[in-house]
């Protein structure tokens, strides 16, 4: 039913997605933790350039990336003389993309379920005995992990379904940054291309509704026995 | 054992001080709401840090502001009973009961698993959840908690309150045997006038 091509144009995306997410997950996390928690100078301009990508025109982010991560950019030299990675029309730089665009919808599930942890409860740990470490490990982490798991969820799903940045960063090129979206677009120029287009389409549906899924079932597993399943996993 | 505390804090328009000693037993602190008897208990918790003054349990110094003495929360051992409980809702009641105990120095524990649920009456609920517990059962999870944890002086804030009736009273047994039959000073907030003349032993009014 699929052609060699379009299982190519598959495994790249969920390569793509699942690379640019695990990257950024941590990342995410860390922003997620000042932003509910820290209390500095700045915080402010630190939350408006994390959504930035989410209200910026795609082009634009991808335009911004390729200045800064292309070959010239002062980001994309440095990456390029002291670890080897380019970023320029490969996979790489969609997984860049991919991952700056789903930062700021990983960023608000994240922080939202850690401001839903009750502090409350923190204080109880530490009057018990528990470091500021052990607190974190053994009473935040986990009341905030429903939340986590929503949040990467949810990235995932964003990029898969990237366009606009990738194709203006590193271009439409088969089996290196043609991920599903940009081949639905390239099929959708091509004469006959119909049903390919929606053999694709059908893929991306199936994929998007399988994270949806996947989401849901983690966030009730994760909550399981402590009835605490609504903090933070419903975003949007 | 015994308490010293003198502390003051400010707290927006308030100014809360308590200023009192007591040898040991069940000390209430009794005043209307407002008049900040909780504060003052997460002072002496060290959850909250007085302007000025100074706390001593046991002869040791928790905090002194002249002396520039603040000991972190998480040494100071204190077994904190919370109003509303605040066992971790993603571990079982087990967990909950053993969280302070691991933390505990090994020759500072005066209390086992299995003595604490024997004198609470827990033992059948170790396996559950806390969600699913009663507000009774709850409390009494709590008080186990914080008595495992080692502590030197146990406070109590208002445990009866978000009980009924008959609940309050199977708590007030238990909180009675508490100051009878072990060797631990409380520190008591209470706002109800009969919980107090029937459990303290000394009684430290705060004006609001």
């Amino acid at each position: 039913m699929f052609t060699a091509d379009e299982w190519e144009v598959v495994r790249l995306s969920l390569k793509v997605s699942a690379v640019a997410v695990g990257l950024t997950l941590p990342v995410a996390f860390a922003l997620a933790w000042l932003l509910a928690r820290g209390r500095f100078h700045g915080k402010v301009l630190v939350d408006a350039l994390v959504h930035l990508p989410l209200v910026l025109p795609p082009v634009v982010t991808g335009w911004l990336l390729l200045i800064m991560f292309g070959a010239n950019g002062p980001a994309g030299r440095w990456l390029s003389e002291w670890l080897g990675l380019t970023f320029m029309f490969r996979w790489t730089g969609a997984a860049l993309a991919a991952a700056v665009m789903a930062l700021p919808l990983m960023v608000r599930a994240m922080r939202l379920s850690i401001e839903a942890v009750d502090k409350r409860l923190e204080d109880a740990a530490a009057t018990l005995g528990a470091s500021p470490a052990r607190v974190f490990a053994t009473i935040t982490l986990p009341l905030a992990v429903p939340g986590l798991l929503a949040g990467a969820v949810l990235g995932f799903a964003r990029s898969i379904g990237e366009f606009g940045a990738t194709i203006t960063f590193v271009s439409n090129i088969p089996g290196e940054t043609r991920t599903l979206p940009l081949a639905i677009y390239g099929a959708l120029q091509v004469p006959g291309g119909e049903a390919q287009v929606t053999r694709l389409s059908l893929i991306a549906v199936a994929l998007s509704l399988a994270a949806l899924v996947v989401s849901e079932v983690l966030v009730r597993r994760s909550g399981q026995g402590r009835g605490n399943s609504g903090s933070g996993c419903h975003v949007l | 054992m015994s308490f010293e505390v003198r502390v003051e804090r400010r707290l927006g328009e308030r100014m809360i001080r308590a200023d009192f000693a007591a040898p040991g037993g069940l000390t209430a602190l009794f005043g209307p709401s407002g008049a900040g008897k909780t504060s003052v208990l997460n002072m002496v918790a060290g959850l909250l840090k007085p302007d000025e003054g100074r706390v001593a349990v046991g002869g040791e110094v928790l905090f002194d502001s002249g002396a520039g003495i603040d000991v972190p929360v998480r040494h100071r051992r204190s077994g904190y009973v919370f109003q509303d409980g605040r066992l971790f809702l993603h571990r079982r009641v087990r967990d909950n009961l053993l969280y302070g105990w691991k933390l505990a120095e090994p020759e500072a524990r005066w209390m086992t698993l299995e003595q604490a649920t024997d004198f609470l009456g827990i033992g059948h609920l170790l396996e559950r959840w806390p969600r699913t517990l009663s507000g009774g059962e709850a409390q009494r999870v709590a008080i186990g908690r914080a008595l495992l944890s080692a502590p030197r002086v146990l406070l109590m804030d208002e445990p009866l309150a978000s009980l009924d009736a008959p609940r309050r009273e199977e708590i007030m047994q238990v909180i009675e045997r508490l100051r009878d039959e072990l060797a631990l000073p409380i520190l008591y907030v209470s706002h109800d006038r009969s919980e107090v003349d029937r459990l303290a032993s000394q009684v430290i009014e705060l004006i609001g």
